[in-house]
């Protein structure tokens, strides 16, 4: 057997993401590769479990038996994901020494993030609505970015929560169909919930580039092939796909200046606000502490049950 | 369904509605109040496994109002949603809340008080079920036999739970205990049907209380046999009959939330 050198372990190991090869869990990999994953999909399987909180809200009011079983399968859903992305993790975090809690402390000491538009506040019915149709649509585009990643772990959980995904944009839209058909009271309230949602959906892709909040993964990742396409490719298409649908169900996008450009075949839109941005996901959003204080405070108030399930009893 | 085979006599189809709307009334509330667990339990696994079993549990209540609409009761929607506290059928145990707090806020959610709810109250139905797939009422028995697919899993996730529960830490089994003693002062209208029960034994619609309850003890004893435990005692004569309408403030106020939205506007579609 050949005893290969870290320089040759890693020219070997970039032939391979060249060449479009799967890296799984017991490959070699660099340091910067292993740490942007554990990153990123830490991140991603932390968001889908925060994200389950806004929505849970919604769990007992939904308005009708039907909409109950709707909403009570897609929540369970994205635990699910939180589930199946952790122990994608796991697996990249053994050589350190490290386990899903050390994970959930790193959730609680507010060194690992959630993405921005879990920090938000939910008002009405609507947004239950909205955040299955837009959010997870928005998730749609980026997650299956990814769908031919060069981790191989990470790129068959991604199959799977994607395909998952396409059923919560369904579910979502009818909601947000119902009320936009609905009677004028409906009708403003889906409004208003897509005024107060829009910024955040603009910035659930990130910023065009590092210049704007100090750090950005996206260099890493596209390198690594894990993503295609730059955030801001990826907002093109989200805005590709739902400007017209938004409007065709009678709704307003919240911004007079927006507008396709032929020449250039890109969307020109207000920018959100970037530096709202930075304080949202830096835990000083609207509910970010709120949220993080239902998980701290139910992970301590079961403690006790997992220390129980951990006990060695005679 | 095969609902009109049959033309029920005035008397028979109060009685099968009376019942329904105690099946109904329990799996929702019993539902309602999983629901709010949705993301705060032990660990993800759990929540996972149990939000499947909560979904189920809902599923079956829609199928209960649905045999009430085509009984000519009223919309299933309203029935689950509008009557109040003093009209719902459901045991007093369903209603009882998770621990302390509302959901929206942080709620401290008793975990033991929920496995030990979940365990004898999927038991008790599952009894009930047994009974209701012979039942005289044909499109009642087969909904018994569609639900009791399902509760196959849910009885063996809730008894797996409390069984290692109480063969665990001092302090789990402490919890525990305490839990047992909850759930069962509460037990007392599980079996009842109310000032119901001579209209619902007469047409062999489900078995008589008593034999439910004594199926019931005969299932939990190798369960608590095994573990070394008393086995409980059901109360005689419940403090409050819910088969009554006679309910805690907790059902009030779950009404008032799982209402909320649907309440903004009778007429509209959501």
């Amino acid at each position: 057997m050949v005893i290969m050198t870290e320089d040759q372990k890693m020219i070997y190991f970039m032939k391979r993401i060249v060449a479009g090869e799967k890296i799984e869990a017991d490959d070699w990999m660099p340091r910067e590769y292993r740490d942007t994953l554990i990153k990123l999909i830490s991140m991603h399987g932390m968001s889908e479990i925060m994200g389950a909180l806004p929505e849970k809200e919604w769990v007992p009011k939904a308005p009708s038996l039907y909409r109950k079983l709707g909403i009570m399968a897609k929540v369970q859903d994205e635990m699910g994901h939180g589930q199946l992305l952790l122990r994608v993790v796991e697996d990249l975090l053994k050589p350190y020494g490290k386990t899903r809690g050390d994970l959930m402390q790193d959730l609680f000491n507010e060194d690992l993030k959630f993405h921005n538009v879990f920090h938000m506040e939910t008002k009405t019915w609507a947004d239950a609505g909205l955040i299955g149709w837009l959010v997870d649509g928005a998730a749609i585009i980026t997650q299956t970015n990814m769908l031919g990643a060069s981790y191989g772990p990470y790129a068959k959980a991604l199959q799977r929560i994607c395909a998952e995904e396409v059923f919560h944009a369904q579910h979502g839209e009818a909601i947000i169909m119902a009320l936009a058909e609905g009677t004028d009271v409906q009708k403003a309230m889906v409004q208003d919930a897509l005024n107060r949602w829009w910024p955040s959906l603009l910035m659930f892709f990130g910023p065009e580039s590092k210049a704007t909040t100090g750090t950005s993964k996206q260099e890493a990742t596209i390198r690594y092939k894990i993503r295609i396409n730059t955030n801001e490719e990826l907002r093109q298409s989200f805005l590709d796909k739902y400007v017209p649908r938004i409007l065709s169900l009678g709704m307003t996008i919240p911004d007079e200046t927006i507008y396709f450009n032929e020449e250039s075949k890109e969307w020109i839109y207000q920018q959100p606000d970037w530096a709202e941005f930075r304080k949202i996901i830096s835990n000083n959003g609207p509910r970010s502490q709120a949220r993080l204080n239902l998980r701290r405070s139910s992970y301590e108030n079961n403690a006790w049950v997992r220390e129980a399930l951990s006990a060695k009893v005679n | 369904m095969s609902n009109t085979e049959k033309v029920l006599s005035v008397e028979e189809r109060e009685a099968v509605k009376a019942l329904l709307f105690q099946l109904a009334d329990d799996d929702f509330l019993f539902s309602y109040r999983a629901s709010e667990w949705l993301g705060l339990a032990p660990h993800i696994e759990e929540d996972v496994a149990s939000s499947s079993i909560t979904q189920d549990t809902m599923g079956h209540s829609a199928m209960y109002y649905m045999l009430l609409e085509n009984l000519g009761a009223g919309k299933a929607d309203d029935l689950a949603h509008l009557r109040p506290a003093e009209e719902r059928r459901n045991s007093v145990l369903t209603e009882r809340v998770n621990g302390e707090g509302y959901y929206m806020d942080t709620p401290q959610y008793d975990w033991a008080y929920t496995v030990v709810r979940s365990y004898f109250y999927t038991q008790a139905k599952k009894v009930k079920i047994d009974s209701l797939r012979n039942s005289s009422y044909e499109p009642l028995a087969e909904v018994a036999i569609k639900v009791n697919m399902e509760i196959y899993y849910h009885l063996m996730h809730w008894r797996v739970w409390f069984e290692q529960l109480l063969s665990s830490t001092e302090d789990a089994k402490v919890r525990m205990t305490d839990a047992i003693k909850l759930v069962m002062a509460d037990f007392g209208d599980v079996f009842s049907y109310g000032d119901q029960k001579e209209a619902i034994e007469r047409f062999d619609i489900i078995a008589t209380e008593e034999d439910l309850e004594e199926n019931w003890i005969l299932a939990i004893t190798p369960m608590f046999e095994k573990l070394g435990n008393d086995l409980p005692v059901v109360p005689k004569n419940a403090e409050r009959n819910g088969r009554n309408g006679e309910h805690t403030r907790d059902l009030v106020e779950a009404i008032a939330t799982l209402s909320e939205v649907y309440r903004m506007d009778l007429s509209a579609s959501w």
